[in-house]
């Protein structure tokens, strides 16, 4: 096995690992945070993929102008906490 | 690139793929849904992409000192990935801003809770119990008391 | 419980179809029909350097368009949905300014964002880039400053004059090649030396215009998820 193909495996597993974080995290700030790093995975691929011009549209969009979005709802949607609280009564709450 | 590499991309978009999905169908909580929408479409993008990957080819720019003729991968599926990237977002942001709006209506984000507070307010608004158990009023916004004889009209009129 | 698991097997079994769909074609080796034919005429016809570019607004100009629709759309239903705010509210922690690192870090940023994005705008046609990217950097650089000072604010009204001239930009320039070319959004002005930064034709400006277009609109509806909450 090459070293290519060793480094392309091992960001696939790296963007699942994050794409699992995104859907179980109980902490919905991190979770944004993960998808937001799952974007930036997809456009290092893409520059794999000789794709440059989609690579710097999703670093730019996905991992940058969505995760601020993605933020600023957060925020907005009283979901701005660092640590996880034990209460999961307003929305808190991990549904997966 | 040789196969392997290929074919782990092809896995790791259609996992994605999947794993949007998935969650899109089980999630409860609408920020968890916008974010496996948007997981979703990563891996579609990452498909198309792949689709249109050629090997032993280089980025469809032409180089100053290039030969012209050089084998370039497939420009047509990167510019409609391109466009669909921009309006992911939008369509991002118009979810957002909606369950920003349910949740400053109904005080929560989960879908179960929201649907019974829905239905509390929607058999409210027409003067009868609810469909289900009665549930505790919730987010501050206690049942106004329902007449017996109010009741009994509706439902007469709804039997 | 049965639906839940109803629901992953779906999304198993759909992700099972697409993988053997998927492989009954050859991994990195693609027909390209209309792909390779683009890339032999491209260069001739069109004149950029960058052949997603020339796809994007050449060859697919309308489907350009209708992506500007829709994010308008979008950014309209978005600022329908939240809301007008009647003014910042004097009060609260939201109106406070950012700390040293960040005053610091938007002034120094505000700049060169705009040189960037600028730069990718207009180099669009012959570097990786263009008005989607560039625009989106224009709106990192509007609303930075922003969420240092919250008190600051960028006026809806200039966003909505900018967004609305660029995309009547685009569209007259679409109108102009159907007066003289027979075609919407045909590439005018012949096409120039390929490589040098005054080539492609036109492209250069539709792409100046889809970048002022997506900045505003994006910066606008970020702006609009910043405000505070008006009516509750």
């Amino acid at each position: 096995m090459a070293w290519a193909d060793l480094i392309i495996l091992i960001m696939v597993v790296l963007v699942l690992a994050g794409a699992g974080a995104a859907l179980f995290l109980e902490n919905l700030l991190g979770a944004a945070v993960a998808t937001a790093l799952v974007s930036l995975g997809v456009s290092v691929f893409f520059v794999i993929l000789r794709a440059p011009d989609v690579a710097l549209t999703e670093a730019a969009v996905g991992a940058g102008l969505s995760g601020l979005l993605l933020a600023l709802a957060a925020k907005r949607l009283g979901l701005w906490r660092i640590e996880v609280q034990q209460d999961s009564e307003d929305a808190g709450d991990s549904s997966c | 690139m040789s196969e392997f590499a290929l074919l782990t991309l092809l896995i790791g978009a259609l996992s994605l793929i999947a794993i949007g999905i998935g969650g899109l169908v089980l999630s409860r909580n609408l920020f968890r849904i916008v974010l496996a929408l948007s997981l979703a479409e990563a891996g579609a993008n990452l498909l198309l992409v792949l689709v249109g990957f050629r090997r032993d080819a280089i980025a469809p720019i032409i180089e100053q000192g290039h030969a012209l003729t050089a084998t370039m991968v497939d420009p047509i599926p990167q510019a409609m990935v391109l466009t669909a990237i921009v309006i992911g977002v939008g369509v991002q942001a118009l979810a957002l801003s909606l369950a920003i709006r349910a949740y400053v209506a109904y005080g929560t984000l989960d879908m179960n809770v929201m649907r019974s507070r829905m239905e509390t307010d929607i058999s409210d608004a027409a003067g009868a119990q609810p469909a289900t158990s009665q549930h505790a009023p919730a987010g501050g916004r206690p049942l106004p008391p329902i007449s017996a004889p109010r009741l009994a009209h509706n439902k007469g009129a709804q039997g | 419980m049965l639906t839940r698991y109803g629901a992953l097997l779906f999304a198993a079994g759909f992700a099972f179809l697409l993988f053997v769909l998927f492989t009954s074609q050859p991994l990195g080796a693609p027909t390209m029909l209309a792909g390779q034919a683009v890339l032999n005429e491209a260069a001739g016809t069109v004149g950029a350097a960058n052949i997603v570019t020339a796809v994007v607004l050449a060859y697919r100009g309308i489907d350009t368009l209708g992506e500007l629709s829709i994010l308008f759309a979008a950014a309209t239903a978005v600022g329908l949905v939240l809301g007008r705010s009647h003014g910042k509210q004097a009060s609260g922690e939201a109106t406070e300014p950012g700390g040293f690192i960040l005053r610091a870090g938007s002034d120094l940023l505000f700049p060169l964002l705009l040189v960037v994005g600028f730069y990718i705008i207009v180099h669009g046609h012959l570097t990786p880039g263009g008005g989607f990217q560039g625009g989106v950097v224009l709106a990192a650089a509007f609303v930075l400053p922003v969420l240092a000072r919250p008190s600051e604010t960028v006026s809806h009204a200039a966003m909505a004059w900018v967004e609305g001239l660029a995309g009547t930009a685009f569209i007259a320039t679409g109108l102009a090649a159907l007066a003289v070319d027979h075609a919407f959004l045909a590439p005018l002005l012949g096409t120039g030396q390929l490589g040098a930064l005054l080539s492609g034709g036109t492209l250069p400006l539709l792409y100046l215009a889809v970048g002022l277009k997506v900045g505003a609109e994006l910066a606008s509806l970020l702006l609009r998820m910043t405000e505070e909450e008006s009516g509750t």
